[in-house]
């Protein structure tokens, strides 16, 4: 296996006129959770589904797995597995049964009852998938993108439209996949999702990557802390004082403040409130984390962009 | 698993899903019965006039044409728009499954549905209706039906590469076919349709396809009962269905 699963270079795509991917840069590591960040519209599917050989790509590089996916044949269709956005499936059959049948298209698959079992569907294993919850029919969908046993996985947006303990199994699934030293290229708009997940994260706005890194050390790159309070009794917005380093945000009674250093304004602050007798009801001092990093980056347009162009 | 295994792998899949979807268990193997019962029963002893034979002599070769046609074309150009849409096709082909073999199955899957119903029609229209089964022409007979479920399984894919929408697949398929089979005599016999509707079926391998199915049952005819003529034109049609399903084809939805 090369270091590098995935190797992306310059990656152009353009609809009618439209740069849908404005030049993409991207490595992936064997056995590394790489999560693609981005609002609706950003160019995540687009970029996924070049990777995945779906798409042609307008310029630039693509090496997946040592093929350019324009190119893929059935050898290495054998060493990947798709999650796809959205891929409805045959309700007549059961999870074991599409299992067996997607079992037969690949040289070296993995036991039906194992898969059905890492993907947590063995009380439902035999009845018909038109009957499974939206949670267990995306389990499915998983069981069958790696019944192949392949090295790589692509998952798009896998959580989509799960309640949060839904969410939480299917996390569960996808550290499980790690575990068995897969590489996975992860595509979501959830944060948290990012930040439990990846190893890695690249966030994607309007077809260009606009920061890559750890969850961590996005999150702290160059970031601001968050103060918030709620404003005391009595107190208007006016009344706060200066020299906080930040202009006061007020919101339903909440006043926020970003702050690149905590220490001095919390000071000012903390002496303000002791001389006019009141406290800093619900104060809050939060470590900057990848959502912040995420809405300063993407800031909104993305999705703007996406909603005029579609039309 | 070897190409032949994977087709069989495929096909048994296939079939296990057709079997278990009631709806489609009942447009493509009840109703063409049902078609049958009413048909046959209400001119069972007429004679069809310019044929001289009795009704239900001519309405199961007309039937048979009919069930092949709604367990071929019918039935993969109503699906496969339903399958693309819905992502189906798209995971399929991401998977190392070979698309021959994926065409295979579904083609093997509506050759074995029509040969089902053949036998179906076949037995009833003997046993019920006292039909003559054909002897010496069913070589004719098999060979019609080959090059038949062959040709409009092509055309079930060239519908279902024309066809934009799940919702347009039904519409489209059944305002294509149903009035080809007004037209082509398989509901109401040729005589009762004047020349010129005839004239406009002949341009299409409805007609021919029934044409020489019913040489093949009809008691009178003499020698083999091969219709070159009306299979060439059949097989012509299946050719062009099959350029246009290999040129047009989409495994992934339209959006």
């Amino acid at each position: 296996m090369p270091d590098q699963v995935i190797s992306v270079k310059g990656l152009r795509k353009s609809y009618d006129g439209f740069e849908a991917l404005r030049g993409i840069d991207l490595e992936v590591a064997g056995g590394e959770i790489f999560a693609f960040l981005g609002p609706n519209g950003a160019g995540k599917t687009t970029t996924v589904e070049i990777l995945e050989g779906y798409r042609k790509r307008s310029g630039g590089e693509v090496s997946v797995l040592g093929v350019d996916p324009q190119e893929a044949d059935r050898d290495w269709r054998q060493r990947v597995g798709f999650v796809l956005q959205e891929s409805r499936l045959v309700p007549e059959l059961t999870p074991r049964e599409a299992l067996q049948q997607y079992a037969g298209y690949y040289e070296s698959p993995r036991e039906v009852d194992e898969v059905v079992r890492l993907v947590g569907l063995g009380e439902k294993a035999d009845v018909r998938t038109a009957k499974l919850s939206g949670g267990q029919q995306r389990r499915l969908d998983v069981a069958l993108a790696m019944i192949g046993d392949p090295e790589l996985l692509f998952l798009d947006e896998p959580t989509t439209g799960f309640d949060p303990s839904a969410r939480r199994q299917a996390w569960d699934v996808i550290a499980g996949l790690s575990r068995l030293g897969k590489t996975i290229f992860l595509t979501t708009h959830y944060m948290d999702e990012a930040q439990t997940l990846a190893d890695r994260v690249a966030i994607l706005s309007s077809g260009r990557i606009v920061a890559t890194g750890t969850p961590e050390s996005l999150g702290e790159r160059g970031m601001q802390t968050e103060i918030r309070f709620r404003l005391p009794q009595g107190i208007g917005a006016s009344d706060l004082p200066g020299g906080l380093g930040a202009e006061p945000r007020l919101d339903a009674g909440m006043v926020t403040l970003n702050v690149p250093d905590p220490v001095p304004a919390l000071r000012e602050l903390t002496t303000w409130a002791e001389r006019a007798g009141v406290g800093l009801p619900g104060l809050t001092v939060g470590a900057p984390n990848l959502e912040d990093v995420y809405l300063e980056l993407t800031d909104g347009t993305s999705a703007e962009r996406a909603e005029r162009t579609s039309r | 698993m070897s190409g032949v295994a994977l087709v069989l792998h495929q096909f048994r899949f296939d079939q296990k899903v057709f079997w278990r979807n009631p709806a489609a268990v009942f447009f493509t193997a009840m109703l063409p019965l049902i078609f049958l019962f009413i048909l046959a029963s209400v001119f069972e002893n007429s004679r069809i006039s310019g044929l001289d034979v009795k009704g239900a002599t001519y309405y199961v070769p007309a039937i048979i044409s009919l069930a092949v046609i709604s367990a071929t074309t019918v039935k993969l150009a109503t699906n496969l728009p339903a399958e693309r849409e819905a992502g189906q096709l798209k995971r399929v082909r991401g998977t190392p499954l070979p698309p021959a073999v994926f065409v295979a199955g579904r083609v093997g899957n509506s050759l074995v549905i029509s040969a089902i119903m053949v036998a179906l029609v076949t037995v009833i229209g003997a046993l019920i209706y006292g039909v003559r089964v054909p002897t010496h022409t069913m070589p004719a007979m098999l060979v019609t039906l080959a090059v038949g479920a062959f040709s409009f399984s092509c055309l079930g894919f060239a519908l279902a590469a024309a066809i934009p929408t799940e919702d347009a697949a039904p519409a489209v398929t059944n305002a294509t076919v149903l009035p080809l089979y007004f037209l082509s005599g398989v509901f109401i016999p040729q005589d009762e349709l004047p020349n010129g509707v005839l004239g406009f079926a002949d341009a299409f391998p409805i007609r021919h396809f029934f044409q020489a199915m019913f040489t093949a049952w009809d008691p009178h005819t003499t020698g083999s009962g091969f219709e070159p003529g009306d299979l060439a034109v059949v097989a012509a049609w299946g050719l062009l269905g099959l350029v246009i399903a290999v040129r047009y084809f989409r495994w992934e939805p339209r959006r």
